[in-house]
């Protein structure tokens, strides 16, 4: 916290007040609701993002490359793998892109550092401004719902950074999915800039620019492709080991378990089957959403995930038909009939937090038939494992 | 997207057309192409598209469009059952968030 107070105060300019304004609470119960605003200077650290620095009527302001450095890629690739995404950020304050005058458009971003960037490097060949919004690392979308990206936390921002001062225009474009969090209304009657949506993706700016400031329909409308799918991947890979290790270790030491108690050779070479199946169930259950979603039957994703556990553990079927002496016992084998539906199930439900179009409304409902379900299988499954080594 | 379609008749979409005004704030934000222009009035054409995001509520100056917004993701309400609370993706400065 104190770290994050220092970073707000890097890009604060001289000429404000020295009166605490409050901002939203927003998505982090134990965040700060206090914007200090008794700030010095502008201290402007070496950051490789940072091309120059550029002097203006409230005081130094820096200028960002358009082009993303390797350094960048590789912080986007980290990110999408889970490593230190919460701390992939950007002080919050104002940016310069080109040679920005006071007529010169602003665009707001978050301080999740891949909005930034995705934002920064499609401004390649317009001149401008970027006002960060402190949005605790979270990426627009998400930090809206939670209104860190927010009308409490623009307003201030705005006043923080003296931008009424340095630009004589009232206008602002936001993300369109900073909407959730920000009522343009509000803003106008609060801090007189009119708020425009652009578009959703930063890559139709130049085109919403060209068009005069509108979008096509297209432009508006949240897509989940296949593309847009295939890079939540790694990072759902990640995610889903809160719940993969625990039941993979129940299940590696449940098959040391036997009419004489314990045995390790037991433990050795069923735990290490047992290991095999569920690592299956887990990266079929978190793959095959991915790349099937639209194509799987059912609507609800609990559903489309149970299809994916049955199709996987029906070719597991067939290699055992293949390889009879591979079959377990019935128990056992009945039992691994149920996990891998369940599984699928349970990880494809948690898919509904990344995809773009399912609704709260929606989940609950799902929930309230999947969840007791996925409990009850799973309860069953393992009654089956532990009559398997007994009979 | 046509073909990815999430349960119907959930949402807790209201809107009443009375107070429209005839902004389209609504159409502007809506990522679902919720709404439609009809004779300068907002009106709802895809009621099951809504992902209730409260993008539109949160924009309309007329207050004519009420959703019980939030994040339609189960890891949140998992978490939110387990802490006794709203629906959460449980980010805070320390752990991960979706």
């Amino acid at each position: 916290m104190v770290l994050q107070e220092a970073k707000d105060k890097i890009y604060m300019t001289k000429s404000e007040t020295q009166k605490p304004v409050s901002i939203a609470p927003g998505c982090c119960s134990a965040g700060n609701p206090i914007v200090n605003l008794s700030s010095e200077t502008i201290a402007l650290r070496p950051r490789p993002w940072i091309k120059d620095k550029m002097t203006t009527s409230i005081g130094e302001v820096p200028v960002v490359h358009t082009h993303l450095s390797f350094s960048d890629i590789i912080g986007i690739w980290k990110a999408r793998w889970g490593f230190g995404r919460m701390h992939f950020r950007i002080e919050p304050g104002l940016y310069a892109v080109g040679q920005p005058t006071e007529n010169s458009p602003v665009f707001v971003s978050a301080n999740y550092k891949m909005s930034f960037d995705r934002l920064r490097s499609q401004l390649g060949r317009i001149d401008g401004w970027i006002l960060v919004l402190d949005t605790k690392g979270i990426n627009v979308w998400c930090a809206a719902g939670k209104g860190t990206f927010g009308t409490e936390e623009l307003i201030a921002r705005i006043k923080i950074t003296g931008l009424d001062k340095l630009v004589s225009h009232r206008r602002i474009i936001l993300p369109q999915l900073g909407a959730p969090g920000v009522s343009a209304h509000e803003v106008k009657d609060r801090s007189d800039f009119r708020v425009i949506y652009g578009p959703v993706r930063a890559a139709d700016i130049a085109a919403f620019i060209q068009g005069g400031m509108k979008a096509a329909p297209e432009m508006r409308r949240v897509r989940f492709n296949f593309r847009d799918r295939l890079v939540l991947t790694p990072n759902d890979l990640i995610a889903n080991l809160r719940y993969f290790l625990p039941a993979a270790v129940v299940l590696f030491l449940l098959a040391g378990l036997g009419p004489d108690f314990f045995s390790a050779d037991r433990l050795i070479k069923d735990g290490m089957t047992n290991l095999i199946l569920i690592l299956t169930a887990y990266i079929s259950g978190t793959l095959l959403p991915i790349l099937l979603l639209p194509w799987l039957p059912g609507k609800s994703f609990s559903a489309k995930g149970a299809w994916c556990g049955l199709i996987t553990v029906a070719l597991l079927g067939w290699f055992l038909v293949k390889n009879p002496s591979h079959m377990p016992d019935l128990p056992s084998l009945v039992a691994w009939f149920i996990i891998f539906p369940t599984v699928g199930s349970f990880i494809s439900m948690n898919f509904t937090g990344s995809s773009t179009y399912t609704s709260l409304s929606g989940v609950v409902k799902e929930m309230q038939v999947a969840l007791p379900l996925q409990i009850g299988a799973s309860v069953i499954a393992l009654i089956l494992l532990i009559v398997g080594i007994f009979v | 997207m046509n073909r990815l379609r999430y349960l119907p008749d959930v949402v807790t979409l209201e809107y009443d057309a009375a107070k429209c005004n005839g902004c389209s704030m609504c159409l502007m934000v809506c990522p679902h192409a919720v709404y439609v222009m009809e004779n300068k009035r907002a009106k709802i054409i895809d009621r099951d598209a809504c992902m209730e995001c409260g993008a539109c509520a949160k924009n309309c100056p007329e207050k004519a469009i009420t959703v019980r917004a939030g994040v339609g993701c189960a890891t949140a309400i998992i978490i939110g059952k387990l802490r006794n609370t709203e629906p959460s993706c449980g980010c805070d400065e320390k752990s991960s968030c979706c």
